[in-house]
């Protein structure tokens, strides 16, 4: 039985041996890049000293979470984090589902496809061009809309210098930049509700506004559910490329979330210890809300993400 | 219906998609505004700019500080490793990504399970920031071109995609029948999978390499020592927001502006323009790219 079990593996080998051939090298570069950094996470559990590298430096269980947990700068980056990501959430989720249903009543083509076109364009930049136009914008002394404020007889309004006001800039930049590009999934999710629906309601004498909320929202309702469910599993994820293009030295009290935290204890500050130990709380939450969003994403019928 | 009910109805409607119209126009024009700003800004003469009188049209004109910014030789490094990296990192990663894919996609590997599950939880878990820092340190990767190139190139996102695309467009039978005409699953690859996917081939490139050129959390934290290898977008991080660096020309003193806000916009401006040249054309395959990796089999 062992043996013809074998020889069965044996004579799948010989067929196939090419396709695990291709799989090194995947492979090398999953288990050197991905795997091969996880080794370090150790050094959470260690003193580390770079003169005495990863083995020999000394175990000290979780004496550097106890003194992680205790540093006033790692809650404040925990609340930041959470803060940028919900209100951004709360703004940015809506938007590119009105957006979508708009889009979706627009008849004539060319002008739903330069506004499209326009819509997604920010999706394409990178947040240093983002961050140095955002400044060209909102820039306190020589911003275009402070010029104009100016010119309109009101005073500058410090958008990227005071703490609120930066908060408030901050999550309005990023919900621009996400909301067109986030409206392909919707517009997709409208293509495919049954066109016949709204051909019975015209007959039964709806409006358009009627049409959208009785047909278009209730069919495109499980997209927007998985992908509520999926953006409240990513809260505790940190976003280090976004704030680190808007942030300045005058804003610092939003501005120190778990990513650029690390940054500066790690990277800027040679605390590999703590900062790692940072990353992993970081990296263990958000396992776990990913993990509950995908189980009650498929609790309610809907399809999983992993 | 009575007529009178049926035309105030027609008006409704006609106000409402007047609404629409203009609502959506504005929200798109947001997209475009702070761009054409930037640009009037950078061929203005600097003294408009200077008094804040520069809107959407530039005032006066002149071309002074894209000549610095083409005098500035660290500018044009910074382009030169973008481009380089961007097109090896591409390479790259597509090879990787199609040596995955491809076995993965075959219902009959041996292992399927467990390998996708080895690709995928890279996903959800990684060593974090300061591990992955250590091992670019510990391999000698820092302040290297290699580790713009080699650590990211493996994508389970792309992975996944690559994935399901073939196995929604590559029907097992063609692949079953090459089989038993005794191709080799080399040859499959390089001359059935291959010339079939182009379109998800060419989508998931643009992924890698609209990516990249775009990050630049990687390099500011890779390289530090060595400032000939930093890529267009730390450049301009330095150079543009934190302003910690100045413009060459400045410095040797040869400079007629002084005012940096004309010299920043050109810079913005030219480290834009690549992607605004290429981004009519490439869009529709993101768009199609997006999809497939919403929808999962």
């Amino acid at each position: 039985m062992k043996d013809a079990r074998h020889k069965n593996i044996m004579f799948y080998l010989k067929g196939h041996w090419q396709l695990y051939v291709l799989l090194l090298i995947p492979l090398a570069f999953a288990l050197l890049f991905k795997y091969g950094s996880m080794f370090g996470l150790v050094i959470a559990f260690k003193d580390y000293k770079i003169v005495k590298g990863f083995w020999d430096s000394q175990w000290v269980g979780f004496d550097v979470f106890k003194k992680v947990f205790g540093m006033r700068d790692f809650s404040l980056a925990v609340r930041n984090t959470l803060l940028l990501n919900s209100l951004t959430l709360i703004v940015g989720f809506p938007m590119p589902i009105i957006l979508a249903l708009l889009l979706n009543e627009i008849k004539n083509k060319y002008y739903k496809k330069v506004t499209q076109t326009l819509l997604y364009l920010p999706h394409f930049l990178s947040f240093v061009i983002i961050g140095a136009i955002a400044y060209q914008i909102f820039g306190l002394n020589s911003g275009i809309v402070n010029n104009l404020i100016e010119n309109a007889g009101g005073t500058r309004i410090p958008f990227l210098q005071k703490d609120t006001q930066w908060l408030i800039t901050y999550v309005l930049i990023t919900v621009w930049q996400s909301m067109g590009w986030g409206t392909i999934v919707y517009l997709a999710a409208i293509t495919s509700v049954n066109p016949e629906l709204y051909e019975a309601a015209t007959v039964d004498g709806a409006n358009r506004f009627r049409k959208i909320w009785h047909i278009t929202l209730p069919g495109i309702k499980a997209t927007v559910i998985t992908l509520l469910i999926m953006n409240l599993g990513k809260i505790m994820s940190g976003s280090f490329e976004s704030v680190f293009a808007l942030r300045n030295v005058a804003t610092t009290k939003y501005t120190t979330t778990i990513p650029i935290l690390i940054y500066q204890l790690g990277i800027t500050g040679g605390k590999f210890s703590e900062s790692t130990a940072i990353g992993l709380f970081q990296s263990v939450i958000a396992l776990i809300l990913v993990l509950a969003a995908d189980w009650i994403a498929k609790r309610l019928g809907e399809e999983g993400l992993i | 219906m009575s007529n009178q009910t049926k035309l105030s109805a027609r008006a409704a409607n006609g106000i409402a998609d007047t609404l629409i119209y203009l609502f959506i126009g504005i929200v798109a024009l947001s997209c475009l505004f702070p761009f054409i700003h930037v640009f009037a800004k950078s061929i203005s003469e600097e003294a408009y700019v200077i008094a804040n009188k520069v809107f959407l049209l530039p005032k006066g004109f002149s071309t002074e500080a894209y000549k610095k910014v083409f005098s500035d030789s660290s500018i044009l490094t910074s382009f030169y490793v973008s481009v380089v990296v961007t097109i090896l990192f591409t390479a790259l990663g597509m090879l990787i990504t199609l040596c995955a894919a491809y076995p993965l996609s075959r219902k009959s590997l041996k292992g399927r399970k467990t390998l996708t599950m080895i690709f995928m939880f890279t996903m959800y878990f990684t060593g974090g920031i300061i591990p992955e820092y250590l091992l670019m340190n510990s391999l000698g990767l820092l302040d290297t071109w290699a580790v713009m190139i080699l650590p990211l190139a493996f994508s389970p996102y792309n992975l996944m995609i690559m994935k399901t695309s073939l196995q929604s467009s590559i029907p097992d039978s063609l692949i079953e029948s090459a089989h038993l005409d005794g191709a080799s699953e080399f040859t499959i690859l390089s001359r059935i999978v291959i010339p079939l996917s182009k379109p998800i081939i060419a989508t998931l490139s643009l992924f890698y390499a609209v990516g990249r050129w775009n990050a630049y959390q990687d390099a500011l934290f890779y390289i530090k020592q060595n400032v000939s290898l930093r890529p267009l977008q730390l450049k301009l991080y330095y150079l543009v927001v934190s302003s910690t660096e100045s413009f060459q020309a400045a410095v040797e003193g040869s400079a007629q502006l002084t005012n940096p806000e004309v010299l920043k916009a050109a810079c913005i401006i030219f480290a834009t323009v690549p992607i605004l040249c290429i981004y009519p054309f490439i869009q529709k395959y993101f768009v199609q790219g997006t999809m497939v990796g919403s929808v999962k089999e």
